[in-house]
């Protein structure tokens, strides 16, 4: 047995139903030659990341299937490239690691929903020390006298540059005299 | 006067302790790239949309290899632009 994968794009200007049973056909296609399918994958309405046929968005389709013969593929392969729904299509064989891949994913273990998680969690916590940070300063004494200090800091540059600016007027007037 | 904070190094401090590139694949154990995620193989491609190389990545050649078919897959499915600008 070998697994494999195929991933279609439909045409997102038909009607949902029309998606639907363009989607259909072909996993019955798969399921008429023998095949087994592992698992289906609607992953829905995409953005494009450059038009094809002057469409901008997509709906993909993943199909992941096992099977013996060899003839499928080429039947799928031929059929896919005839119809004009759809848009782009890969079919792939998956090795073991990718197998192990795909059922982790399906079991919420490796993929996106973890790392959304993750993203929201440091979302959280920024959002917890800005909120922190903010109040900090009307209460407790010592965050208070930080930003004082650094308030302090500036001032002896601004007198710094007063104290250039002068000098540096005096040349201009100084040069402005030579000639 | 110039405050201690205002003194500046006079050479990059960074220059000389350069950081030792690794394989991720490889330190974090991961045996296969999904051509379908695209948010994991944009680490690998400049804001031009061209892979970016070995030297850069410090992957190991058989998963800059894998690194690399996938991306073209991701391309071939519009995951992934063929050329573009401003991609980051």
């Amino acid at each position: 047995m070998r697994h494999y994968e195929v991933t279609f794009i439909v045409d997102p200007v038909l009607s949902a139903d029309e998606i639907k049973s363009t989607a259909s056909i072909y996993q019955d296609l798969i399921t008429e030659e023998g095949a087994k399918i592992v698992h289906t994958d609607e992953m829905g309405l995409k953005q494009l990341a450059y038009t094809i046929n002057k469409r901008s968005s997509g709906i993909y389709y993943c199909v992941e299937y096992t099977t013996d013969s060899s003839e499928l593929n080429a039947k799928l392969e031929l059929a896919l490239r005839r119809d004009e729904r759809i848009m782009r299509f890969l079919v792939i064989h998956l090795d073991k690691y990718a197998i192990q891949y795909n059922e982790d994913k399906r079991a919420g273990k490796i993929g996106k929903a973890k790392r959304t998680i993750e993203k929201a969690k440091a979302a959280e916590a920024k959002a917890k020390a800005a909120k922190t940070k903010y109040v900090e300063p009307a209460g407790s004494k010592g965050k208070s006298a930080a930003p004082a200090v650094k308030k302090v800091t500036p001032a002896p540059k601004v007198e710094s540059v007063v104290a250039e600016t002068p000098v540096a007027k005096a040349a201009d007037t100084a040069t402005a005299e030579e000639e | 006067m110039a405050s201690r904070d205002d003194i500046k190094f006079l050479s990059n401090p960074k220059i000389g302790n350069k950081k030792k590139k690794y394989c991720r694949f490889r330190k974090f154990g991961i045996k296969h790239i999904d051509y379908k995620d695209a948010d994991f193989l944009i680490q690998f491609i400049n804001e031009q949309g061209k892979i970016l190389p070995r030297r850069i990545t410090g992957n190991s050649l058989k998963y800059q290899r894998k690194v690399a078919v996938a991306v073209k897959r991701a391309r071939h499915l519009a995951y992934l632009p063929y050329v573009t600008d401003l991609l980051k």
